[in-house]
C-alpha cells in the first residue's frame, strides 16, 4: 500500500465506522456497532504507526486530496501535511480514542443510545484527525468546527437531561465565540497572503510581518496571531472562554476523557504550534498568550480545590494544565507545549477513565466526600489512578514531571533572558510555580478522599435520592443496580480496567523516553520554527539538559518538586489526619470560598449580562423597531394614510342624485361666474 | 442559434398546471397529485441539460432564444442564461418537486388548484431567471406574484388575508418604479434588450434614479432591512409549500435583479450607493439576528433567519473593489449562499411543516422532547439546523465563509460584523432546536407524535444529501459561475459616464 492511501485511511476508517454505526445501528446491533467502530479506529492507529515509521525514516508529505472550490483567485483545498508534529498528534488521538472505544463497551453497556455513542466518538476521531492532518486553513477550520459539533452531540448525549442540553448549547456557543476570532484571523491571512495553504503562508511570513492592516492600522501579524489565538482560547478553554469545559462533564464519562481532556481541547495548542512561524513574529501576541495561559494555569487550579464532584476536580485540573501548555507557547517553547500535550493526554485520559471506573464502582455517586477506602475494593483502578495523579503533579521520572518541569524551566529562562515585556515573565513564573502546589494539593485531596481513609459511601445523605434522580439512561447504563446499594464498590469489568492499564504505561514512561528527542534532539525538525535569537528559552533549556535520568535526579532538588510534595503532604494532613481543618478554613475564609464556589462569577456574568442582554436587545429591536416603527408607523401607517384620504374623498360620492345635481348646477354657476369675471377684466 | 431548453423549462410546468387543473374538483384529487408530481419531475428533468450542456468557460448568455413578440415596440421573447442565472433555474425546478410531495396528504381541499398554482409559479419563476427582455422580465416578475397571492390567500392560516394583501401590495408597489425605469431605459436605448442596456452609456444623474428605482423593487423582494416586515407575516400565514417557495426561490428574485440590472446598468451609481447597501446588509445580518433570537413562533424565527441570511447575499454583491479578490469572493459567495439558502431554508420550513402537520402549532413553547418520539426527524432537523448555523461540510458554510473572507479583504470591520453571525446564527437556531427537540416531553401531544413516514423521509433525505454534497464539494457550483462573474466584475469596473 503506498503512503498516500495510508494517509487517507487514517481519517476515513473511523469515518466509515461512524457512518455504519450511526445510520445502520439498528441493523448491525450493539456488537456490530462497537466492532466496526473499534475496527475503524484500530486501523487508524496501525496506519498511524506505519506512517510514524515512515516519517522517522525522514519522509514527509504535503499535498492535495481534492480541490474543494476556487473563487476570487483563491484555491480552497482538502489536503494533508504529514510531518513529525502531525504524526505525533495522530498517534495520541488514535491511541487514546481506541482506549476510550474499548472502555465504552463497559461504561455504556446498557445505555439505549449505545450505537449512537459509538458513532459519535468515531466521528469525533475523524474530525480531530482531519484537523491535525490538514495542510491548509480551510480544512483546519473544518476540523475545528467539526470537533465542536461532535462535542455538542456528546455533551448533550443524554438529551432529556436539562443540565446536559444546557451545557451542550453553552459549549457550542462559547466555542463559536472563539471561532469568530479564528475565522477573522483566517480571513486576514487569505486577504493578505492570498492563499490558504500553510506552507505558502509561511513562505510569505516576512512580508506579512512588515505590513499593517489597512483599515484598522494594526500590525498585521499581531492581529492575525491574536485572532487565531482567540480561536484556540475557545477550543483549549482558556480564560475567559473556559466556561464551557466544566459544564461539559454532563456528558458520559468516556467523552470527558476523549474530548475534554485528551484531544479536542488540545486543538488550540496544536494549532499555535503548527503556526509557530507566524507566532514567532509577534512578541505582543506571545505575551498575550503567556498572560492568558498563566492566568488559566493558576486561577483554574484554585477552583479545583473546592470541587466535590470527582469529574469536576479532574476537569478543573485539565483547565489548569491547558494553561501550562499555553504558557509554554507564550515563551516560544512549542515543543514543550506539545510534549506536555502528549503526556497530559495519556495521564488525563487515565485519570478520567479512572474516575469513570470509580463512578461505576460507586453506583453513580460522583461526590468524593462519600467515597473513601476504595483502594482495597478497586485495586487496579487505585494503582492506575495513583500513577496518573503522580504523573499529573510532576513526580520525578513520571511523564508529567518531564513535561511540566520543562515548562517551568522554560518560563524561568524566558523571564531571565529579558525577552518578555515587564511584569509578564515574573507573573507567569509565579503562576506556574504556585500552580504546582495547587495541582498537587487538589489532586491528592481527591486521591485521598476517594481511595484512602474510612469508607464513607454509605454516608451520603441523599444517596438514595441521588440514585433515582440520575438520568434514566445513566441509571440503566451499568446494570449494577440489581446489586443493590449495600454491596459496596467493586472493581470494574476488564473492558474498563484494561484501557486503564494500557494508558498507565505511557503515563509513566513516555516522558523518560521522549523528552530527549522531542525537546532537544531536533526531532520536530522544520515542523516547529523558533527564532532563538529573540526567544532563547528553548536554547537555554537545552544547555542545561544532560539526559532524562540526570534531570530526574536534579528535579529532586528543585522548588517544583518540594512544592508538589508540600501539596501532597498538606492534603494528606488535611483530609486524612485532621479533617476538621478544611471545614474551619472554609468558614474562616468565607468570602474567598464564595468567590471560588461561584467560579469567579463568570457564569453569572454571562447569564445576567450576555444572555439576558441579547434577549432584551432582540426583544427591543423586534417590538420597537420592527413592530412599532417599521410596521406600525411606516407600513400600516401609510396604509392608514391612504385610508384616511379615501374617507375624505368618499364624502363626495354619496350616490344621492339631488346632491350630484346640486353640485352640477353649482359648478356650472361657478364656471360661468369665472368666465364672466375674466371677460370683464380683459375686454371691458 | 436557437435552443428551446429554456422555453421547455418555463412552459412544461405551466402546461402541466393546466392539465392538473383539468382534473377539476377534489373528487379527482387522486389523479391530480400524481399528475402534478409528473409535471414537476419532467419540469426538473428538462432543466438538467442546462447544466450538463453549459459551457463553463463562456461568460455570455447560453441557450439563447429570440423571437419578435410585439414588433412595434421592439419587444422580444428573448431568453438566455449565464453562469449567474442557470443554477437558479435548476434550483427552482428542483424545489418544485419537494413542494408537490410535501403537500401530498397534507393539502386536502382544492388539491388540483393548489398543485397547479405551484407548477405555474415554477414556470413563471424560470421565466424571470431566463428573460433577457425587459418587458418579458417584468411580465414574469409581476405574474409570479399572483399564484403566491392565491396560495397564501386560500390555503393560508387564520390571518391569511392581511398577510396576502400585505405581500401583494408591498411587492407590487416596489416593482411599479421598476417599470418606469424599464421604460426610461427603452426610451434612451430604443431597445428592450437587457443586454443592450448593459452597454448603454448613462449619466450619473439618471444612473442614480435608475439605481433607486431598481433598489426599491428588489429590496422589497430580497427583503432588505427595513422593507422586510411583509416576509414574517407571509411565512406565518402561508402553507408549508408556500413558505418553501417563498424562502427558497422568491427571495432570490430580488437578489438576482441586483446582479442583472442594478450593477451592470448603473455601475457608477452602484459604487456610489455601495456603502449604504453594505450598511443595510449588515443591519439585516446583526439586527435581524437578534430579532430572530426572541421569536416564539418557529416559522417567524426561520423567516427572520432568512432575512439575516439574505443580508449576506446583498453584502456580497456590493463589496466592489475593482476586480479584486474581495468582489469575486463576495459575489460568488453570495450566489452560493442563495443556492444553499434555497436548500436549507426550504428544508427548515419542511421540518416545521412536518411538526405542524402533526400538532397544528408552530409555537416553540408547545414542543419540547420531540426527539423522544421522532428520532429520525430529530436527526434530519439537526443537520438542517447546523447548516443554518453555517457549519462546515454543510452548504450553509460555503457562502458565508466566502462572503466573510471577501468582507475581511474589503474592510476588516465589515468582516467583523458579518462574522458575528457565527455566534448569533448558531444561538437562535440551536436555542430553538434545544427547546423544540431536546428535553423531557412536557406536552402530552408530543408524546403521541409519530416519526416521519417514507414520503417525509424521502424529501428530507434528498435535501440532506444536497446540503452535504454542496458543503463537501462546492466546486461544481462555483465553477459554473466564474466566467460570468468575472465578466460582470470587469463590466462594473468600467465607468459608464
Amino acid at each position: 500500500m503506498d503512503m498516500q492511501t495510508l494517509y487517507l485511511l487514517v481519517p476515513l476508517a473511523p469515518l466509515a465506522g461512524a457512518i455504519l454505526a450511526g445510520l445502520f445501528g439498528k441493523q448491525i446491533g450493539r456488537a456490530g456497532a462497537h466492532t466496526v467502530t473499534i475496527l475503524g479506529v484500530a486501523i487508524a492507529l496501525f496506519a498511524s504507526i506505519a506512517i510514524f515509521q515512515d516519517v522517522q525514516a525522514g519522509n514527509t508529505f504535503n499535498g492535495t486530496v481534492y480541490t474543494w472550490m476556487e473563487a476570487g483567485g483563491l484555491k480552497f483545498e482538502v489536503g494533508f501535511m504529514i510531518d513529525k508534529l502531525t504524526v505525533m498528534m495522530m498517534l495520541v488521538v488514535t491511541f487514546v480514542s481506541l482506549m476510550v472505544h474499548i472502555y465504552t463497551i463497559g461504561y455504556m453497556q446498557d445505555d439505549p443510545g449505545y450505537q449512537r455513542f459509538f458513532s459519535y466518538i468515531s466521528l469525533f476521531t475523524f474530525s480531530m484527525l482531519m484537523l491535525v492532518m490538514s495542510n491548509n486553513f480551510l480544512q483546519l477550520f473544518f476540523g475545528w468546527e467539526a470537533v465542536g459539533l461532535v462535542s455538542y452531540l456528546l455533551i448533550g448525549f443524554w438529551y432529556t437531561k436539562p443540565t446536559a442540553i444546557y451545557a451542550n448549547l453553552k459549549a457550542f456557543l462559547v466555542n463559536r465565540v472563539g471561532d469568530f476570532g479564528f475565522l477573522l484571523g483566517i480571513g486576514l491571512i487569505a486577504a493578505y497572503a492570498g492563499t490558504m495553504n500553510y506552507t505558502e503562508v509561511f513562505e510569505k511570513r516576512m512580508e506579512l510581518a512588515a505590513l499593517t492592516e489597512v483599515v484598522t492600522g494594526w500590525p498585521l501579524i499581531t492581529a492575525i496571531c491574536i485572532l487565531l489565538f482567540i480561536g484556540a482560547m475557545g477550543k483549549s478553554a482558556q480564560v475567559p472562554l473556559h466556561i464551557w469545559l466544566p459544564d461539559s462533564m454532563e456528558g458520559p464519562t468516556p467523552i470527558s476523557a476523549l474530548i475534554h481532556a485528551a484531544t479536542m481541547v488540545t486543538a488550540g495548542i496544536f494549532m499555535v504550534t503548527r503556526m509557530s512561524p507566524l507566532f514567532e513574529l509577534s512578541d505582543t501576541a506571545l505575551a498575550f498568550i503567556l498572560v492568558i495561559g498563566a492566568t488559566t494555569a493558576l486561577f483554574m487550579g484554585f477552583l479545583g480545590l473546592i470541587q466535590n464532584d470527582i469529574k469536576r476536580v479532574v476537569a478543573y485540573s485539565t483547565l489548569s494544565q491547558l494553561g501550562y501548555m499555553t504558557v509554554a507557547l507564550g515563551v516560544s517553547a512549542y515543543s514543550v507545549a506539545v510534549f506536555h500535550l502528549m503526556t497530559h493526554a495519556f495521564f488525563k485520559a487515565l485519570l478520567f477513565l479512572g474516575a469513570g471506573s470509580v463512578i461505576i464502582g460507586c453506583h453513580h455517586n460522583q461526590d468524593i466526600r462519600y467515597m473513601g477506602g476504595l483502594w482495597k475494593r478497586m485495586p487496579i483502578t487505585w494503582i492506575t489512578s495513583l500513577l496518573g495523579s503522580l504523573a499529573l503533579i510532576g513526580f520525578p521520572l513520571l511523564s508529567g514531571f518531564y513535561s511540566k518541569d520543562s515548562i517551568i524551566e522554560a518560563v524561568h529562562f524566558a523571564n531571565h533572558s529579558g525577552s518578555l515585556p515587564g511584569w509578564v515573565g515574573s507573573y507567569a513564573y509565579f503562576a506556574v510555580l504556585a500552580g504546582v502546589f495547587v495541582t498537587a494539593f487538589y489532586s491528592f485531596r481527591m486521591y485521598f478522599l476517594v481511595f484512602h481513609g474510612e469508607e464513607r459511601y454509605d454516608q451520603n445523605p441523599d444517596a438514595h435520592h441521588d440514585d433515582h434522580a440520575h438520568d434514566d439512561h445513566a441509571h440503566d447504563a451499568h446494570g449494577h443496580n440489581d446489586h443493590g446499594h449495600h454491596d459496596g464498590p467493586h472493581e470494574s469489568p476488564w473492558v474498563v480496567w484494561v484501557p486503564l492499564v494500557l494508558l498507565a504505561i505511557p503515563s509513566v514512561a513516555i516522558g523518560y523516553i521522549a523528552i530527549e528527542p522531542m525537546l532537544f534532539g531536533d526531532w520536530f525538525g522544520s515542523a516547529i520554527l523558533i527564532d532563538s535569537a529573540k526567544h532563547p528559552a528553548m536554547h537555554d533549556l537545552g544547555e542545561i539538559f544532560h539526559g532524562a535520568g540526570a534531570m530526574a535526579l536534579h528535579g529532586l532538588q528543585t522548588a517544583p518538586f518540594w512544592l508538589a510534595m508540600a501539596g501532597v503532604g498538606l492534603s494528606w494532613f488535611f483530609y486524612l489526619k485532621a479533617p476538621h481543618i478544611p471545614a474551619a478554613i472554609k468558614k474562616a475564609c468565607a468570602p474567598i470560598y464564595t468567590l471560588l464556589d461561584n467560579k469567579y462569577y463568570f457564569d453569572r456574568f454571562n447569564e445576567v449580562v450576555v444572555m439576558a442582554g441579547s434577549r432584551a436587545l432582540g426583544k427591543g429591536l423586534w417590538k420597537a423597531g420592527d413592530q412599532t416603527v417599521i410596521d406600525g408607523l411606516m407600513v400600516n401607517g401609510s396604509a392608514r394614510a391612504v385610508g384616511a384620504l379615501a374617507m375624505l374623498t368618499r364624502l363626495f360620492q354619496t350616490g344621492q342624485l339631488y346632491l350630484y345635481a346640486f353640485a352640477m348646477i353649482f359648478g356650472v354657476f361657478a364656471l360661468l361666474t369665472y368666465v364672466y369675471w375674466v371677460w370683464l377684466r380683459h375686454f371691458v | 442559434m436557437n435552443s428551446s431548453l429554456l422555453s421547455l423549462a418555463i412552459w412544461t410546468p405551466i402546461v402541466g398546471a393546466f392539465i392538473v387543473l383539468l382534473t377539476g374538483d377534489d373528487r379527482n384529487a387522486r389523479i391530480a397529485r400524481p399528475l402534478a408530481l409528473i409535471s414537476a419531475i419532467v419540469g426538473f428533468l428538462v432543466t438538467i441539460p442546462l447544466y450538463t450542456g453549459f459551457d463553463h468557460s463562456a461568460a455570455g448568455m447560453q441557450f439563447v432564444e429570440q423571437y419578435a413578440w410585439i414588433k412595434r415596440f421592439y419587444i422580444n421573447y428573448h431568453l438566455g442564461v449565464d453562469g449567474i442565472s442557470v443554477l437558479f433555474v435548476l434550483l427552482n425546478s428542483f424545489i418544485t418537486i419537494f413542494v408537490v410531495v410535501a403537500a401530498w396528504e397534507v393539502i386536502e381541499t382544492k388539491v388540483a388548484q393548489y398543485m397547479a398554482a405551484f407548477l405555474m409559479m415554477s414556470g413563471l419563476i424560470n421565466g424571470i431567471f431566463s428573460s433577457l427582455d425587459g418587458v418579458l422580465f417584468y411580465v414574469f416578475f409581476e405574474a409570479s406574484l399572483i399564484p403566491m397571492y392565491i396560495i397564501i390567500g386560500i390555503w393560508g392560516g387564520p390571518n391569511r388575508v392581511y398577510a396576502a394583501i400585505k405581500f401583494f401590495l408591498y411587492t407590487l408597489l416596489g416593482s411599479l418604479l421598476m417599470l418606469i425605469a424599464l421604460i426610461y431605459l427603452f426610451l434612451s436605448s430604443g431597445s428592450f434588450s437587457i443586454l443592450d442596456w448593459h452597454q448603454l452609456k448613462i449619466g450619473m444623474g439618471p444612473q442614480i434614479y435608475l439605481f433607486l428605482a431598481f433598489l426599491i423593487a428588489f429590496a422589497v423582494k430580497v427583503p432588505m432591512w427595513p422593507v422586510h416586515t411583509w416576509l414574517p407575516d407571509a411565512h406565518v400565514e402561508a402553507p408549508t409549500g408556500g413558505s418553501v417557495v417563498l424562502a427558497a426561490i422568491a427571495l432570490k428574485l430580488g437578489a438576482y435583479g441586483f446582479l442583472r440590472f442594478s450593477l451592470p446598468i448603473a455601475p457608477d451609481a452602484s459604487q456610489y450607493f455601495a456603502p449604504m447597501m453594505i450598511t443595510l446588509s449588515l443591519i439585516a445580518v446583526v439586527y435581524i439576528g437578534f430579532v430572530a433570537l426572541v421569536q416564539q413562533d418557529m416559522k417567524k424565527l426561520v423567516a427572520y433567519s432568512s432575512i439575516s441570511h439574505m443580508g449576506f447575499v446583498t453584502l456580497g454583491f456590493f463589496m466592489i473593489d475593482g476586480q479584486g479578490m474581495g468582489s469575486a469572493l463576495g459575489i460568488e459567495g453570495a450566489l452560493v449562499q442563495m443556492i444553499s439558502h434555497g436548500f436549507v431554508s426550504g428544508a427548515m420550513f419542511l421540518c416545521i411543516g412536518v411538526m405542524y402537520d402533526r400538532l397544528h402549532s408552530r409555537q416553540i413553547a408547545d414542543y419540547g422532547g420531540v426527539v423522544n418520539t421522532m428520532p429520525k426527524f430529530a436527526a434530519f432537523f439537526l443537520l438542517f439546523a447546523m447548516a443554518n448555523s453555517g457549519l462546515p461540510a454543510t452548504s450553509g458554510f460555503v457562502g458565508e465563509f466566502m462572503v466573510i473572507l471577501g468582507a475581511v479583504k474589503y474592510n476588516f470591520w465589515i468582516g467583523f460584523f458579518a462574522a458575528t453571525t457565527l455566534i448569533v446564527g448558531a444561538a437562535y437556531t440551536l436555542w430553538m432546536y434545544k427547546r423544540v427537540v431536546f428535553g423531557e416531553i412536557v406536552n402530552p401531544h408530543v408524546a403521541e407524535l409519530t416519526d416521519i413516514n417514507c414520503r417525509e423521509f424521502a424529501i428530507l433525505g434528498v435535501l440532506a444529501i444536497a446540503v452535504l454534497a454542496m458543503g463537501l464539494y462546492p466546486y461544481p457550483f462555483t465553477d459554473v459561475m466564474h466566467a460570468s462573474v468575472d465578466n460582470l466584475l470587469k463590466h462594473v469596473a468600467v465607468s459608464k459616464l
